[in-house]
């Protein structure tokens, strides 16, 4: 799972006011090369968390990010080559994401995270 | 009926090991599977910009319809309940990154560089997957997502195959959640078989209570076979942009021209078959220009490859032949 897709998942138990971010305990993290699409980051850019992103990739051991940004930097290269490496090219494979209100786990495996709720939290 | 797969087991049970092999072993599955993800990739009617839209592939499967979002150049997230699906995603995944590796491995013996292995890089391009419920609710946050697909997926909506299931809430859920992730003015396509009008008045009208506005797309509506429904959806309040394409194969004309011969056939009262037989009339001159060109036609509205009609069309051949 990358962390774009992440940066869009919440937690989607009844009740759940506030399950965005959910928390990752990464335990095994993989790195694959995408080519850089600058115009799809440029897009991107106004739909992402920004805080959530930094956080996720700061937990998947990738702490080059800068904690506040502008739509400005999006012309620099190498701030879109970080954007573009935490966003696209970090996959979480193994671990767990956690919904920071309920501490439910719902446990990735093979990069699949598994979102299926139990009866009672429909 | 016993055939509709929504029949027999729930998805994530008839969706097993040997069933998801099915979709990736056999080459009609992938054909039709492809063409459907074509047909509602345009019926999204995503700009033409050559930027890359994030989308969402409810249903993904084995991930034969992200294929086609992949191939233009889309990044996608899928979402499916079965997990014998899925793994068989990755599974296949594997294999052909093994053989890939494999083929480059050739190819450096003969050139230097090795351009096949970009392919390898673009496949790990794929989307995302998760495994989820759509009845659940998508769980995504509000208004991220550029557009949404989902091929023969919805209609599962309408089983309850649990005790717990109850159709319309969970379409609800579904829908609700969807209109919420999708961009304003955003698509979503749903290429669904629906088993009875009943059905397809059912899914339509929680889309519509939803929110959406648009209706429903058919494709080949004459022919039993290549006949497919689409249901086109835009978040948002009706307007002309929000106005429903035309289905393939059908057009007005010929349609009202069929509907009145149904008409005449319907007068006919049971009482007509007791009468003695007329003969039939036998037409020394056969049949015509006309007839054969009204034939081509309903051949075409099936959807059926029909060469075009020309002057030599229903020409008689020569005496001396």
């Amino acid at each position: 799972m990358r962390l774009l897709t992440h940066n869009m998942l919440s937690c989607n138990i009844k009740g759940v006011t506030n399950g965005f971010p959910l928390i990752i305990e990464a335990e095994k993290v993989l790195e694959k090369p995408v080519d850089l699409n600058p115009d799809f980051l440029r897009n991107m850019f106004h739909k992402v968390e920004w805080k959530a992103l930094v956080d996720a990739a700061k937990s998947l051991g990738y702490s080059e990010l800068p904690e506040s940004v502008d739509p400005a930097m999006l012309e620099s290269p190498e701030f879109l080559h970080r954007f573009h490496h935490a966003l696209l090219e970090l996959h979480l494979e193994e671990g767990a994401l956690v919904c920071p209100e309920t501490g439910r786990k719902f446990p990735v495996n093979k990069g699949i995270p598994n979102m299926l709720l139990h009866e009672d939290e429909v | 009926m016993a055939s509709r797969p929504e029949l027999q087991a729930p998805p994530e049970i008839f969706y097993d090991d040997t069933e998801a092999r099915k979709y990736t072993s056999s080459s009609r599955i992938i054909d039709i599977q492809a063409r459907l993800s074509e047909r509602a990739l345009e019926l999204l009617a995503l700009p033409d910009d050559g930027i890359p839209r994030l989308l969402l592939d409810i249903g993904c499967g084995s991930g034969l319809s992200g294929e086609t979002l992949s191939e233009n150049g889309h990044v996608w997230v899928g979402l499916d309940i079965s997990q014998s699906m899925l793994s068989k995603l990755i599974f296949d995944f594997l294999i052909s990154v093994v053989y890939v590796f494999l083929l480059s491995g050739l190819y450096m013996l003969l050139h230097c560089s090795p351009p096949i292995l970009d392919i390898a890089l673009e496949r790990e391009a794929e989307g995302d997957l998760l495994l989820g419920d759509m009845g659940q609710g998508l769980g995504l946050r509000p208004g991220v997502i550029d557009g949404a697909i989902s091929i023969s997926a919805v209609q599962w909506l309408c089983n309850a195959d649990k005790s717990s299931h109850e159709p319309r809430l969970r379409l609800k859920a579904f829908f609700g959640s969807l209109y919420r992730c999708l961009a304003r003015g955003a698509r979503a396509v749903f290429q669904v078989y629906p088993e009875s009008i009943a059905q397809r008045e059912l899914i339509l009208s929680s889309a519509m209570r939803a929110g959406f506005a648009g209706g429903v797309v058919v494709d080949y509506p004459h022919s039993s076979k290549s006949r497919k429904e689409y249901l086109v959806l835009t978040c948002g309040p009706p307007s002309i942009s929000t106005a429903v394409p035309k289905g393939k194969g059908d057009d007005g004309e010929s349609s009202s021209d069929e509907s009145s011969g149904d008409d005449e056939n319907r007068t006919v009262s049971i009482s007509d078959r007791h009468r003695p037989r007329k003969k039939q009339k036998l037409n020394k001159r056969g049949k015509g220009r006309e007839w054969v060109l009204k034939k081509k036609e309903q051949m075409r509205r099936k959807g059926n490859v029909v060469p075009p009609d020309s002057k030599f069309t229903a020409r008689k051949r020569k005496a001396r032949f």
